[in-house]
């Protein structure tokens, strides 16, 4: 029974003590990124491998995202006649809930793991500790270019992501099941709002980037250095990126579409 | 050298395609670009009942779209709801004895505003009211209506039933 107790206890003192250091980390990233900016070469390098290489993904999982939806959509919407509010359904779910959400799940997995990977490696093999060596901040010219690229990658591809659903709403529900091609954009265009349902998802998108990539770098910077160390590193990145991602997007969710 | 140039790119086509898609959702997929709001002027309606009208619901003239709702407010002293329409400056030669009617879209659709023009040769101009107007059809009130009239006929119907059975 005691040892419960100091379980719990100990549980409790290690992830209170490793969310201070997050923060700690946090504030380093954040202070570094200004010598980011001073240096373009080393960010366009990370929104490379960051954002150029997650592109490909993000767009065929929109593209079938979306005419998932489209079939769906329209078999339920048939059985009430109202095949006309197809584009609404699909651009609206993709828009506020699913663009940001799948798009920041997918990116947890595809960039968020490399980036503990590679961290966790770099400490595994002391090219960090080597780094400081030279008197060179591994922060700055590491971890800072990560952090910005993955923050700024996100909401393009979260916008991506909704934009080519979208488009695959369309082919599917407009192409193949006959909903009326203008009925579609146009009952999307009335009914979708500017300010409330674009700006909202991608504000979405901006809180998720900034979380899944401050996890991934975090992780990764606070492996235990050896291969089983980063393994796991790797495995708590997409996890907790998940969690967090989802549990964001409810108080978020709650926050904005609280009032209509 | 000619690494880093394709690098550059890539990079560049990827932010092309976020930004492509951000306007595309701005513009394609939201309300943004059928609305500006600088070039509208204000309409004021006084009705008794304007059932499930909302704001941003459509105000339309002959089945176009040509402003949409802006305020609903209730009136304490006259138990009127008073809808302010925004109405897209491009249409000023509405004539000021125009009706509004609250109309509902398809069978379960959304309610919208419908102005008919009148006969006047002045014009609906900013901050105009609109006199005439009808309220909304409240489905609960028709069926009540219906009903009620049904029951009373069903009252006279069973005699004549009953004279012709017997015959």
């Amino acid at each position: 029974m005691m040892d419960f107790f100091r379980y719990l206890g100990a549980g409790t003192r290690k992830s209170f003590t490793k969310l201070g250091r997050a923060s700690y980390f946090l504030i380093s990233i954040l202070t570094g990124i200004g010598s980011v900016l001073v240096r373009p070469r080393l960010l366009l390098k990370q929104l490379h491998s960051v954002g150029v290489l997650s592109f490909l993904i993000i767009t065929i999982s929109g593209l079938f995202v979306g005419m998932v939806l489209g079939l769906q959509g329209f078999y339920i919407l048939s059985r009430f006649g109202a095949e006309e509010t197809l584009g609404v359904m699909v651009a609206a779910s993709l828009v506020r809930e699913l663009g940001p959400v799948v798009s920041a799940l997918l990116f947890a997995g595809r960039a968020g793991s490399a980036l503990t990977a590679e961290i966790g490696l770099m400490k595994a093999t002391e090219q960090l500790s080597g780094m400081e060596m030279m008197a060179i901040d591994p922060i700055k010219r590491i971890v800072s270019p990560r952090f910005l690229a993955g923050f700024l990658s996100m909401p393009l591809l979260a916008a991506l992501f909704s934009a080519v659903g979208i488009i695959g709403g369309q082919i599917v529900g407009s192409g193949l099941l006959g909903v009326d091609d203008g009925a579609y954009w146009s009952q999307m265009r009335a009914n979708l709002d500017f300010q409330g349902d674009i700006i909202n998802g991608i504000i979405k998108s901006v809180v998720f980037g900034f979380v899944t990539s401050w996890i991934a770098l975090f992780e990764g910077y606070d492996a235990i250095p050896t291969a089983e160390g980063v393994s796991r590193a790797t495995t708590r990145t997409v996890v907790n990126s998940a969690f967090s991602i989802l549990g964001l997007d409810f108080i978020l969710t709650a926050l904005m579409f609280g009032d209509n | 050298m000619s690494h880093n140039n394709t690098q550059d790119t890539l990079v560049g086509l990827f932010v092309a395609a976020g930004i492509a898609s951000l306007f595309f959702l701005a513009l394609q997929v939201s309300n943004l670009s059928s609305f500006s709001h600088g070039n509208t002027y204000e309409v004021t309606a006084r009705f008794s009942n304007s059932g499930g009208l909302k704001v941003k619901s459509a105000v339309s003239a002959a089945g176009v779209k040509i402003g949409s709702v802006k305020a609903i407010t209730f009136d304490p002293k006259t138990y009127e709801s008073v809808v302010v329409m925004d109405i897209d400056a491009q249409y000023k030669t509405l004539p000021d004895d125009s009706s509004a009617s609250v109309f509902t879209a398809g069978l379960l659709g959304e309610q919208y505003v419908s102005l008919d023009g009148g006969g006047s040769s002045d014009y609906l101009k900013n901050g105009s009211k609109i006199e005439i107007t009808n309220s909304a059809l409240i489905l609960e009130k028709a069926l009540g209506q219906f009903l009620f009239k049904s029951a009373e006929e069903k009252k006279s119907t069973p005699d004549e039933k009953k004279s012709s059975g017997k015959k």
